[in-house]
């Protein structure tokens, strides 16, 4: 055992990066769910995300304009859902699944000239001479944008559902469609608006992967991580700081225990790969002691004549 | 009345399948544990797929499914290939093994041949592998000779003795190389996850490693070790040249195309048998991947000449005096080991570190 040969400031910074994708697609779903929908296309959006980012990255040169255009890819394919869920008042559940699997094959149908190219490095950002500062430097204003942008709208999606007018009408469509929409608020434009965020942030966080964290195209290349963040909006009760506590916990104990095995820690590696899983539900279902419950109407079609 | 008439269909799928055989193409199913883009494990399988879509022409329908979860799914996906009238069946993951059995034993008539595995419970499965730890001597030999940092970094997936063949086959001749070598090992439990691949490799060259080498099937590592400047890495399965001349300096490579060329003949020509087929670089279904500039001439020469004797049978990958983790005797002085002991080799050979997670 060699705890001396893991580096805790990498660590931390690796540890960010394995946390934004989650990060990202989660705090999407959690607006989606708190409206009352449940999308479980999430992987199908992030995946369509991530080639649409790199096609458009490799294409432009430009991996800013590659984020915009995978906000873009999961935001059209977050609308087919709301077209079928708000519209043709499908069931939930049924259209997520077939949004993930639709997902799945139209990106690796859109990706095939793509594979085995390397995509525009997305630099730093340019912090000055903060990153220079030893320790914090590297583990706080190291990162590139995306790190910050996805902190951002998690901050943002807590003020707007705590503090604005906006937020009270989101939450009140997701916990009683009917009061609200007795209320006359549009219960449906306002919840194919969640949708549609819901689905930008899942195509950025696909594209997070695709094109910083890995970076490349390979087909199936979010192996699950759209899975990870469902669970993860019900294990953090719907709560924004939690989906980004949870987030960052896996994420982290997934590098850590991968440094543990590199170092050869005598743990049987077992328990290090079911680590994450474990600990983040844990964390998360002790913080949810607190009688947090799902949003009301969430999972349910609403039809303005029932 | 319906599950009468499923039977009825199915009975009647197989009697035309049974039937079909003389003048219909003979049809060939493939079930892939990834995506055919992977440019790894199963895009080589499906490279072998189109080598017999070539052979044979229109005398040949092949029809594949990818990215079938090991375990029931992989079950399901069989028994329609078979129901749908497939002759033969390849089934190419190691996790595929019990449910190849298990579909083998409810369609006699139609073959099966699954990869990597050792069980033929029934006359109509096949088993079949290649010697990859051939390959991975010869890698084992270029990673010791790469090394400046002594730490040579390894992405296992499942502890199965197929991976753990090649990090004792790589360990072996990396050591030979340069005896101060250290191997880190990390296991990902995954075959094919590139957002964990990369994690890994970054955490291996975090370390200290200075070459990497994987048994997973993506190419996340290759971009991984990119990043880092000065990380040396090798295709697995593929020959994964985009990233070419360095990193990747040299792949490990799997071709399958000659012998699902010749299973498919044997069954066109009704001379299918069961067996068991282990073939090496000398019979060419592993293959090493052009040694790049980036290697020194003189270490690039001793690679080849170490590929020739493996091709040749001179030389053996595993050759004695070897002892076992634990310091007991594995070979004796010049013996080398057996082929039952290397299928189902469950530990690591003195000086590797760290437990096979059992």
């Amino acid at each position: 055992m060699d705890l001396s040969s893991i580096n805790p400031i990498l660590l931390i910074a690796a540890m960010i990066a394995a946390a934004t994708p989650i990060l990202l697609a989660a705090i999407g779903e959690l607006v989606v769910e708190r409206a009352g929908v449940l999308n479980l296309g999430v992987e199908g959006m992030m995946i369509t995300g991530a080639v649409c980012g790199f096609i458009i990255a490799v294409n432009t040169g430009s991996p800013t304009v590659g984020f915009l255009a995978a906000a873009v890819g999961g935001a059209v394919l977050s609308l087919l859902f709301a077209f079928l869920t708000q519209v043709a008042l499908a069931n939930q559940v049924a259209s997520g699944l077939a949004l993930t699997l639709f997902g799945l094959g139209l990106s690796s149908l859109m990706g095939q000239s793509y594979v085995g190219i390397k995509p525009p490095r997305a630099e730093a950002t340019p912090l000055g001479p903060l990153a220079d500062i030893p320790v914090i430097g590297p583990i706080i204003f190291g990162h590139d944008l995306m790190v910050y942008l996805g902190l951002g709208i998690v901050a943002g999606t807590w003020a707007v559902l705590k503090f604005t007018r906006m937020g009270l009408i989101l939450r009140a469509v997701g916990e009683n469609h009917d009061a609200a929409h007795a209320l006359g608020y549009k219960v449906k434009r306002i919840r194919t608006l969640a949708i549609l965020f819901g689905g930008a942030c899942a195509g950025l966080g696909g594209a997070y992967i695709s094109l910083i964290r890995v970076p490349q195209w390979t087909e199936g290349m979010t192996a699950g991580v759209g899975w990870i963040a469902l669970a993860l909006v019900v294990f953090a009760s719907w709560k924004p700081w939690r989906v980004l506590l949870g987030a960052y916990l896996f994420g982290g104990i997934t590098q850590l225990q991968l440094n543990l095995q590199g170092a050869g820690v005598a743990i049987p590696v077992e328990y290090l790969a079911m680590s994450p899983y474990i600990v983040t539900i844990i964390v998360l279902v002790i913080l949810s002691a607190d009688k947090s419950r799902a949003p009301g109407s969430l999972g349910r079609t609403f039809h303005a004549s029932g | 009345m319906k599950f009468t008439t499923l039977v009825a269909s199915a009975a009647l799928a197989l009697g035309l399948a049974g039937g079909a055989l003389a003048d219909d193409p003979t049809k060939v199913g493939f079930v892939y544990v990834g995506p055919v883009g992977d440019g790894g494990w199963t895009f080589t399988h499906d490279q072998g797929r189109q080598a017999v879509e070539a052979e044979f022409g229109d005398a040949v329908e092949t029809v594949f499914v990818e990215s079938v979860a090991e375990g029931p799914d992989a079950e399901r996906v069989m028994t329609q290939m078979a129901l749908d009238g497939a002759d033969l069946i390849f089934t190419t993951s190691f996790g595929y093994m019990d449910a190849t059995n298990n579909v083998a034993a409810k369609f006699p008539d139609v073959k099966f041949e699954h990869a990597t595995g050792y069980k033929r419970l029934h006359p109509n499965v096949s088993t079949y592998s290649a010697r990859f730890y051939e390959g991975r001597a010869v890698q084992g030999h270029i990673a010791g000779k790469m090394t400046e940092s002594n730490i040579i970094g390894y992405i296992a997936s499942f502890p199965i003795p197929e991976v753990i063949r090649g990090i004792n086959s790589a360990y072996i001749h990396a050591k030979k190389a340069n005896p101060d070598v250290e191997f880190k090992i990390v296991w990902v439990y995954t075959w094919f996850d590139p957002a964990k691949e990369a994690d890994a490799a970054k955490v291996l060259i975090e370390q200290g490693a200075d070459v990497v080498l994987q048994h997973t099937d993506s190419t996340a590592p290759h971009a991984a070790a990119q990043e880092a400047g000065d990380v040396v890495t090798f295709g697995q399965a593929s020959d994964m040249s985009a990233y070419a001349p360095f990193p990747r300096v040299s792949a490990l490579l799997d071709v399958w195309g000659p012998y699902y060329v010749a299973r498919t003949k044997a069954v066109k020509d009704g001379t299918w048998e069961s067996g068991d087929t282990w073939h090496g670089i000398g019979d060419g279904m592993v293959g090493i991947g052009d040694i790049t500039d980036a290697v020194p001439a003189e270490v690039k020469e001793e690679a080849l000449a170490l590929k020739a004797a493996l091709s040749d049978g001179s030389y053996h990958a595993f050759t004695g005096p070897l002892n076992k983790q634990d310091g007991t005797p594995f070979l004796a002085d010049g013996e080398t080991a057996d082929d039952g002991t290397l299928a189902g080799m469950n530990f690591y050979v003195e000086g590797l570190e760290g437990e096979i997670p059992q």
